[in-house]
């Protein structure tokens, strides 16, 4: 028996259904669905301008799709709510191109990615509580930038600023974290690292990641969603979509 | 970055401490010493003192907007102006029968128009306490009202930049219609009193002198803890990254809005403090080059810092009065020995130019040019370098006594 629409809706904690979007007649997305399980880490791959990009901003509220639905934990409707609502649900977002804020030190950066009431009454009298200063030292354990934290987040290295990155979306403490590309640019050092630590937020985070990288994504361990051409062409453990003809076709072109 | 707060610090109690000092000591100064005496400052200094000191206010609120949250406002003299003007209504009723046409409600200008009574607008503002709140309550509100529309459309940049413009320029025109009410192209001017004392005489000027510093102090205090916050934080991180921001869950634009607004009205008790010092206010100071020449002293003086822009105000107004007042005029006389053995009319043409360069009309063209060469040689101002400077020599000597891991100790 096929499964209800609401039902699969109701478990789960993202889902996108036939999300269309076009930029001035480009089609960036055409009827892209996505379920993604509470819990669940996702990586999705497909060549450039497969809508990768796009997607992130359709779930973050940065662009409104021309059709289709979009919810999160089965009740919120993303497609009427802006950047700032959808980020207090709890969806946190690290981009392509890591972005910090490099005239803040590396503590502050986090402390501002911190949980804690956003007002504009709030932060000009509220100071640090202990909560928030136990978080930052905590994320400071798991990114391993403890050493770091007077320094200006303008002067670490590309790698550490993704890692900073990664500790600003854990300070926001989200249901669902988006990390874009997380291991552009890195060394091959870095980027083992960088999949431990995805793994360690894995544990008690969802997770969707993009990413370009192969080997990263066989590293990860998880179930693979390919895009192309703003759809999703075929899903499963990445030896799966490996063996698939039509992701080989996209990959290797025809 | 420890190490230079601190140090910021340091500046910041020594900026109000000096603030402090000489609102003391140039009113003593003015009023007590003997005319004749080496200490005396005369009342045109302590006059134009003052000016300057109300265009650091304004300097200081622009830092505020410009310098920490990114927002170029090409309009803050419109709120200078609109706290001028509420200063200025309150100075026109306290005249009272000692106008020309002795008409004990009507300022001259509503006779002289043939106006039969006084207009909402003017109503009150023959008492203090509503005029000070107008002060504060026009600037702030039409800084809501504008950044609420601006800020809520995501309008940034040169684009906000232009509607700030736009903005100023058109309560220019408005306020040269006779008709709008507030005195047309002459402005509100023939003060008498501020408080019931003579607005000209030397102690009322002393007084009006101390009290526009003290408000450069406290407008610096209140900045400086505003960006001190963690919604300052918040603020210097919308202007470096503002996408990232909203992606965290902050509310940019009510962040904008809060310090856009509060900046409207430190600019606003500025240009009522400045109105009793000059004695006039007219729409001129609506006009759209007062804005960029604010701009400017930031600029010089050092974006983001506070006390740097409102070093920078005093530095380029000083420099105004200086260069309009023919300061540099003996340079064209000190260059003819030379000019003379040049052939045909060279010679001439250049002292022209040099003559007009360093005469009253030469002051745009240097400001132009002092523009241009800060933005290329000192991106972040006067103050900026200063505080390089320092801080290229402050780790030579702590790093002699203490070697790196007691640094990190520390932090």
């Amino acid at each position: 028996m096929i499964e209800s629409r609401e039902t699969i809706l109701t478990a789960s904690l993202l889902y996108l259904d036939g999300v269309s979007v076009s930029f001035d007649g480009y089609k960036a997305l055409r009827g892209l669905s996505l379920i993604l399980a509470p819990g669940e880490m996702r990586a999705i791959i497909g060549p450039n301008g497969a809508g990768k990009t796009t997607m992130m901003d359709v779930i973050t509220g940065k662009t409104r799709p021309d059709e289709g639905d979009v919810y999160f934990e089965g009740a919120h409707d993303l497609t009427q709510l802006d950047e700032t609502e959808i980020a207090e649900l709890g969806i946190g977002r690290k981009f392509q191109k890591p972005t910090v804020f490099e005239n803040h030190t590396v503590a502050d950066n986090l402390w501002l990615a911190t949980k804690a009431p956003r007002g504009v009454y709030a932060t000009l009298f509220g100071g640090s509580g202990r909560r928030e200063r136990e978080t930052i030292e905590r994320i400071f354990g798991i990114v391993r930038l403890g050493d770091e934290r007077a320094r200006l987040a303008g002067s670490l290295s590309h790698g550490q600023k993704q890692w900073l990155e990664i500790g600003m979306l854990l300070a926001q403490d989200p249901k669902l974290l988006l990390v874009d590309e997380p291991v552009a640019g890195m060394t091959d050092a870095e980027t083992a690292t960088t999949a431990e630590l995805l793994k360690e937020i894995a544990r008690d985070h969802s997770v969707v990641v993009v990413e370009h990288d192969m080997a990263f994504v066989r590293e990860l361990g998880v179930k693979v969603t390919v895009l192309h051409e703003g759809s999703t062409l075929a899903e499963g453990t990445l030896d799966q979509v490996s063996a698939d003809e039509r992701v080989i076709e996209v990959y290797l072109g025809r | 970055m420890e190490n230079q707060i601190t140090r910021l610090d340091w500046l910041g109690r020594a900026f109000v401490g000096l603030c402090v000092v000489v609102a003391v000591a140039v009113p003593v100064l003015a009023l007590l010493p003997d005319k004749n005496s080496a200490f005396f400052v005369p009342p045109y200094v302590v006059a134009l003192l003052g000016k300057y000191i109300c265009f650091a206010i304004l300097a200081v609120a622009l830092d505020l907007v410009w310098g920490y949250c990114g927002i170029l406002s090409l309009g803050h003299g419109a709120f200078f102006a609109l706290g001028g003007y509420a200063m200025g209504m309150y100075l026109m009723r306290q005249i009272g029968a000692r106008g020309v046409y002795a008409n004990p409600i009507l300022p001259d200008f509503m006779v002289f128009l043939n106006w039969k009574e006084l207009p909402v607008a003017w109503w009150g503002f023959n008492h203090f306490a509503y005029a000070g709140v107008m002060i504060l309550f026009v600037p702030g509100v039409l800084a809501f009202a504008f950044g609420w529309f601006a800020f809520r459309s995501r309008v940034t940049g040169v684009y906000l930049s232009i509607i700030t413009q736009a903005l100023t320029y058109a309560l220019k025109l408005a306020f040269f219609r006779n008709d709008f009410g507030f005195g047309g192209n002459n402005g509100l001017t023939d003060f008498k009193d501020i408080f019931g004392a003579n607005v000209q005489s030397d102690a009322t000027r002393a007084a009006l002198f101390s009290a526009s510093i003290l408000a450069l102090a406290g407008a610096y205090v209140l900045s400086k803890a505003i960006v001190s916050s963690k919604y300052g934080k918040t603020l210097i991180a919308i202007r470096d990254s503002e996408s990232r921001v909203r992606f965290l869950g902050y509310r940019v634009e009510n962040f904008k809005l809060f310090v856009f607004v509060v900046s409207a009205m430190m600019a606003g008790i500025a240009g009522a403090l400045y109105v009793p010092q000059v004695g006039i206010i007219n729409p001129s100071e609506f006009d759209p080059g007062n804005s960029i020449e604010a701009v400017i002293w930031v600029a010089v003086g050092g974006r983001g810092t506070l006390v740097g822009a409102a070093l920078g105000a005093l530095i380029v107004n000083y420099s105004k009065t200086f260069l309009t007042g023919g300061g540099l005029m003996w340079i064209g006389a000190l260059l003819d020995p030379v000019l003379n053995y040049l052939p045909g009319s060279i010679g001439r043409i250049i002292r022209l130019f040099v003559d007009t360069l360093t005469g009253p009309e030469g002051w745009t063209a240097a400001l132009g040019l002092l523009f241009i060469l800060v933005t290329l040689f000192l991106p972040k101002g006067i103050l900026g370098l200063f505080l390089d400077t320092a801080r290229h020599n402050a780790p030579a000597k702590a790093a002699a006594p203490a070697p790196a891991p007691a640094e990190e100790a520390h932090s």
